[in-house]
């Protein structure tokens, strides 16, 4: 938010689609209350938002409430939001056909993905999408499909009045103000809606939108209005850096606690917006002239994950989990020089037994070091 | 020399044979790559002709069928068991739980028991003979077999998945019914498999594709125990469909008298 932002009345609150659509983005995704929480699917138009919809999360529980307001925003996310558009679940990277003089030949399966705005996203989202990108993005050899998704986003960031329980992004420094990694800021009052560009691109719509400056007030309700969703989180991470407290405690047996609790079911790393691990394998159609070699989400929660010629490293629980917090919270700083937890809460909330990684990692740090 | 493949029935409904019958266009194009030598429910008969694959669906679960299993497995290079009858037993081994045997079972359902000839047990065909690979399911998932096939035919060994229900969910991005709805799913110790057909449909899964690698069922059975489950009930959550398979059997016994 600065000087040059400016302010869309809620009655208006299309005109930021059309504008969106006039910049070529045929396709706008925006968060809609469905099967029992939010999820992003297509806008038609805004009213097709979640109004006075919020969602009350708990360790392993979701539930949407309604509540007299007329915001669209009054709520904290959704199982999902960028990961599954720029990695997706399960896709084919190449195709293999052998002709019948034996000759193999490869197709590439890159798509040129549609231009997409996506509205509503978080600050963690963003802090997590930037994170995929260090992953994704880094070196000589960027990832193609991710690439050319990511390039066809136009991101409209939501700044974040009303956390949920289980969100702890004050205390990774992620959220909740809209602060960087957006095409566009966005912050929701009674009355309609402030914007702030981000990128150049955000700049040309909003030049296109044409509004009016937003009132000091209303910048400074909205400021108050971040603040007190920033003080209003319970949950934190014992530090920021906890790398060297983790590789201490590696025996620690807070390990063996959480590993009897944990189901290795793996919906914590599908879940959270950072977690990049997939793998790969071929299917063969059945007339055996043709194969598609896929790849897919996987995660360090299943055996696969750390097969090693003919044996399983990782082979029980207290291991996998020990390899999920250490590798999130530990050697990120090492590989993409921060923590890989942005703070969104999924992986509480999405947890079918409620495994906390701020409980856990606060049990652990609480232990004394390795002998 | 095409590879001879033989699919033989024990005791089933049928189903997972139906996996080939329904598989239409795919079944033509795999007669074309093997001649199918036995498969009584589609035509051919010649139980005890050599083959390089045999399919077996059913459970071992009368004194014929203990005899027959190791004809299969002599006659075949490979046997692959099918479905939840063969891996585990099935549905109808919910009859091992009767320590007092099937006969007063027999005789309380049928006029005439004498000629009903059943095993107090039905096992897995695991429990017979030696089997080179199983594919869980009830029923199985027909993709899964004739991916297994082809990669024999490559002379690759098969790769089954065996990770968890739920990271098929969210690949799917099926929202998940356990947390937003309070519904006892079995997806996190269930195999990988069915495709999430159920959390799909907004139910939860009842574990037809049998316990995933390392499943940890203690925790979860506390958890449904909290979703307002009777022991019993969660007893019976495991006693179902494989109620044999290690993992779900003993943690159903631990259920099945109260709170352990
Ligand atoms: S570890 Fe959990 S809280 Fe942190 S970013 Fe991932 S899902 Fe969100
Ligand atoms: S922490 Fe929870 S979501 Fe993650 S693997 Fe364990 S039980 Fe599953
Ligand atoms: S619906 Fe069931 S299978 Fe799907 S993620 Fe939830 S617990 Fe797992």
């Amino acid at each position: 938010m600065d000087e040059q932002t400016v302010f869309l009345p809620r009655a208006e609150a299309d005109r930021l689609l059309e504008a969106l659509r006039g910049a070529g983005f045929g396709r706008i995704l925006g968060p809609v209350a469905r099967e029992g929480t939010l999820l992003f699917q297509p806008l038609r138009r805004w009213d097709d938002l979640p109004a006075g919809v919020r969602d009350v999360q708990q360790p392993g529980r979701y539930r949407l409430q309604e509540q007299d307001t007329p915001r669209c925003f009054a709520w904290a996310n959704g199982p999902q939001a960028l990961k599954p558009l720029t990695f997706r679940p399960r896709e084919p990277i190449w195709r293999a056909q052998r002709s019948a003089d034996g000759q193999l030949s490869f197709q590439s399966t890159q798509e040129d993905p549609e231009p997409t705005a996506l509205i509503g996203l978080r600050a963690c989202d963003l802090a997590a999408l930037d994170l995929q990108e260090r992953h994704f993005m880094h070196g000589r050899f960027p990832d193609p499909w991710f690439r050319r998704r990511r390039e066809a986003l136009f991101l409209v960031g939501m700044s974040c009045a009303h956390p949920a329980q289980t969100c702890f992004c004050a205390s990774t420094g992620d959220g909740p103000a809209i602060s960087r990694g957006h095409d566009l800021g966005m912050a929701e009052l009674d009355e309609g809606y402030l914007l702030w560009a981000g990128t150049q691109a955000g700049k040309t719509l909003l030049e296109r939108l044409d509004l009016d400056a937003a009132t000091a007030a209303q910048r400074r309700t909205v400021e108050k209005e971040t603040h007190q969703a920033a003080m209003g989180q319970r949950r934190t991470l014992p530090g920021r850096h906890l790398k060297q407290g983790l590789y201490e405690r590696l025996q620690a047996g807070h390990w063996k606690d959480v590993g009897e609790r944990c189901l290795s079911c793996g919906n914590c790393t599908a879940v959270c917006p950072t977690c990049f691990c997939h793998m790969e394998m071929d299917e063969p159609a059945l007339g055996g002239d043709s194969s598609e070699h896929l790849r897919q989400w996987s995660s360090c929660f299943n055996a696969e994950h750390s097969f090693m010629g003919h044996f399983v490293v990782r082979s029980d629980t207290r291991l996998r989990y020990r390899q999920w917090l250490t590798h999130k919270l530990g050697s990120w700083h090492e590989q993409y020089g921060r923590s890989g937890c942005v703070g969104c809460g999924r992986c509480i909330t999405w947890c079918p037994v409620g495994i906390d990684i701020t409980a856990e990692a606060h049990a652990l740090l609480k232990e004394a070091p390795d002998a | 020399m095409k590879p001879r493949v033989s699919v033989h029935k024990f005791s089933s409904c049928d189903g997972c044979q139906l996996a080939f019958i329904n598989a239409g266009p795919a079944l033509l194009e795999l007669a074309g790559l093997v001649d199918i030598v036995h498969f009584a429910e589609a035509g051919p008969m010649d139980p005890d002709a050599p083959v390089d694959i045999a399919f077996v669906e059913g459970s071992i679960s009368t004194q014929e069928e203990a005899v027959r299993i190791r004809r299969v497995r002599e006659s075949a290079r490979y046997l692959i068991s099918i479905g939840a009858c063969a891996t585990a037993g099935g549905l109808q081994a919910l009859r091992n739980f009767n320590a007092q045997g099937v006969d007063d079972w027999t005789r309380a359902i049928y006029a005439r028991p004498e000629f009903i000839e059943s095993l107090d047990k039905a096992s897995a065909i695991s429990d017979q003979v030696k089997v080179d690979l199983e594919l869980w399911g009830c029923p199985v998932n027909a993709q899964q077999v004739f991916t297994a096939i082809r990669r024999l035919l490559f002379g690759a060994l098969p790769f089954v998945d065996n990770e968890k229900v739920c990271q098929a969910c969210k690949r799917q991005g099926i929202v998940c019914v356990l947390v937003t709805r309070g519904t006892p799913c079995l997806g996190p110790v269930t195999r990988t498999g069915c495709g999430a057909i159920c959390p799909a449909f907004g139910r939860d899964c009842y574990g037809c594709f049998g316990p995933a690698e390392n499943p940890n069922t203690a925790p979860l059975s506390r958890r449904f125990q909290g979703l307002g489950l009777m022991p019993e009930d969660i007893a019976r959550r495991f006693h179902f469909i494989n109620s044999q398979a290690p993992g779900f059997l003993e943690e159903g016994r631990n259920w099945d008298q109260g709170t352990p």
